[in-house]
């Protein structure tokens, strides 16, 4: 982690500890069957493993503390723990151990949830934002930016038939469009910038450097490692939950390519292999 | 010598440091705490459009495949009363004493189906939107009492058809049809809390969701929906008439009758039926307010 410099830096994120740990009903021994069910309601507390209530480990131990001006990429294979970890921050996902403090109230760049397919673009724009938090006033106004950013319009009069009639392109594109008109504290982004086509990802991308400047602090989850490079400064790696490295983009981009580029494809998420934590 | 004037030494760095301590000194709160009680009911206040623009949505999105549209939000309540007239009204034959028996039974069934379709979306209002409840920050009261308010427009459309029927069956226009609206108010609010209560329950336990219809029906049955407790109950143990009669779903039924009814007298209504129809909306309203609160913080785990 970068020393205290002149400057004082002002933490936006502090994670200390964290364990995320999901648990799903209804796998693992005895699958379903009606005495593993019975089990599961008797001896609840006692053995969830018998009860065949798997639990599974997503995010392990994981702490860092995110400052105000930050722009951070978290990386990692598939199914690390990435977006489970930012949910938390959110404030979405409740934490089994540990504490995540946060500055006001993240939010995680994305209204898809809270739209409706059988409903028209317009009424989405209203729905989304109001599901967003911003009120009747604060969408009319921003109505018309909105429409035309997503460039819903530019074939024919689209905002107002409903969702559902739209491509999967230009649905995205609307969602985007919606989720990126409201300003917030601290910016969690999901890997939305690969939607739509080129000139769209351009577009969306200058969005996403506007919504930085007026942001605290950005999370960005991406897979595209030119993106991370471009936006961010400071890179968390997560690998099977835990935190891998933490540290300046180019350090550990540089290992994460070893990484991912050296070996074919990192060995199944089961096999118990042990990484070395190296926090920087 | 410098950690004494000011910042600890550098080796300090953050995570090693008490984050509590820093969390605090800059002022930052756990993330995903509970608000307190005042402050939800603010939160919830600040998102009440979203309520209400989330219930019409889901009202008008629910038939919008269909080819005759919108004109199922009143053709559904209608055919419902329709088949329960055939059964209850011609095959059992429970219009027998009651007088103007099709306006006594639509008015039971819509009452009754309110009720209802609250408590059944309610149950999944949390179990069936968890991609919401993941993605965005509100407060999850919105979800359950959005229900609510859905089924209370999907009642208005029926209301609307409902004194089609009771002019057609000659049944007078009063004054104390004005007497529909507070009861409306307190079984809106009946519903919401019970919506809030079976949500949480569903979130913890989606399986409710499997027994509710079960309960449901035979509170339908105990409620007097489609026939009068008065005439069914004659000769039996008054204590056990009683009861059922200041159940909240028979007491709002029979208070909705009482008031667009003329045939439908007070001697039939329990004794002190409005206390009781505000008692249940308060004890329900903010009991399951704060008892959906209390968990406010667990839902949307996986």
């Amino acid at each position: 982690m970068a020393e205290n410099l002149d400057t004082e830096r002002i933490p936006t994120v502090i994670a200390s500890g964290v364990d995320i740990v999901y648990r799903v009903n209804g796998t693992g021994a005895g699958r379903g069957s009606a005495t593993a069910a019975l089990n599961r309601i008797l001896r609840r507390e006692k053995s969830e493993r018998a009860a065949g209530v798997r639990k599974v480990h997503a995010v392990r131990n994981v702490s860092f503390t995110a400052y105000r001006g930050e722009a951070i990429g978290l990386i990692g294979t598939n199914g690390s723990g990435k977006s489970t970890l930012l949910k938390a921050v959110a404030g979405l996902l409740p934490v089994e151990n540990g504490k995540i403090y946060t500055d006001g109230q993240p939010s995680l760049l994305g209204v898809n949830a809270a739209l409706m397919n059988d409903l028209t673009g317009e009424r989405n724009v209203y729905l989304g934002g109001l599901a967003m938090g911003m009120s009747r006033e604060q969408i009319k106004e921003r109505y018309e930016d909105i429409v035309d950013f997503s460039g819903i319009n530019e074939k024919g009069d689209f905002i107002t038939l409903p969702m559902r009639t739209y491509s999967s392109g230009m649905a995205a594109r609307l969602r985007f469009s919606i989720a990126a008109a409201k300003d917030h504290d601290v910016l969690m982004i999901d890997e939305a910038l690969a939607t739509g086509d080129r000139s769209f990802q351009k577009r969306s991308e200058a969005r996403i450097r506007e919504l930085r400047k007026s942001a605290g602090t950005v999370f960005l989850v991406s897979h595209n490692n030119k993106s991370i490079r471009d936006t961010c400064d400071r890179v968390l790696w997560l690998e099977r939950g835990e935190l891998r490295m933490d540290g300046p983009t180019e350090d550990v981009l540089k290992e994460y390519e070893a990484f991912t580029g050296g070996s074919d494809k990192p060995a199944p998420k089961a096999a118990k292999a042990s990484p070395q934590v190296a926090v920087a | 010598m410098s950690q004494v004037l000011d910042t600890p030494p550098p080796t300090t760095a953050a995570p090693a440091d008490d984050p509590a301590a820093l969390a605090a000194r800059y002022g930052l709160a756990v993330s995903g705490a509970r608000p307190t009680l005042p402050e939800y009911v603010r939160q919830l206040w600040a998102r009440r459009h979203f309520i209400t623009a989330f219930a019409t949505a889901k009202l008008t999105s629910q038939y919008s495949q269909a080819k005759l549209g919108q004109v199922w939000q009143v053709m559904t309540p209608l055919l419902n009363a329709a088949v329960y007239y055939f059964i209850f009204g011609v095959l059992m034959n429970t219009k027998r004493h009651v007088p103007d028996f099709v306006p006594f039974l639509v008015t039971g069934v819509f009452i009754w189906t309110f009720t209802q379709s609250s408590i059944m979306t309610g149950t999944r209002a949390i179990a069936g939107n968890l991609g919401l409840v993941r993605a965005l920050h509100f407060p999850r009261a919105a979800l359950p009492v959005s229900f609510a308010l859905q089924q209370l427009q999907q009642l208005l459309f029926s209301m609307a058809a409902l004194i089609v029927i009771l002019l057609s069956f000659g049944v007078p226009v009063s004054a104390s049809w004005l007497l529909a609206l507070p009861v409306l108010v307190l079984q809106f609010t009946f519903n919401a809390g019970v919506a809030m209560i079976v949500a949480r329950m569903g979130a913890k336990t989606p399986d409710i969701a499997q027994l509710m219809p079960f309960l449901l029906r035979t509170w339908m049955y105990v409620s007097g929906v489609m026939w009068s407790l008065d005439n069914m109950l004659k000769g039996r143990d008054p204590l056990l008439k009683l009861a059922l009669q200041c159940n909240p779903a028979a007491v709002y039924i029979d208070l909705m009758r009482y008031a667009l009814i003329d045939s439908f007298h007070a001697k039939s209504l329990p004794p002190h039926v409005w206390a009781l129809g505000v008692g249940w909306a308060l004890v329900a309203g903010i009991g399951g307010f704060i008892y959906f609160w209390k968990a406010e913080e667990t839902y949307g785990r996986g």
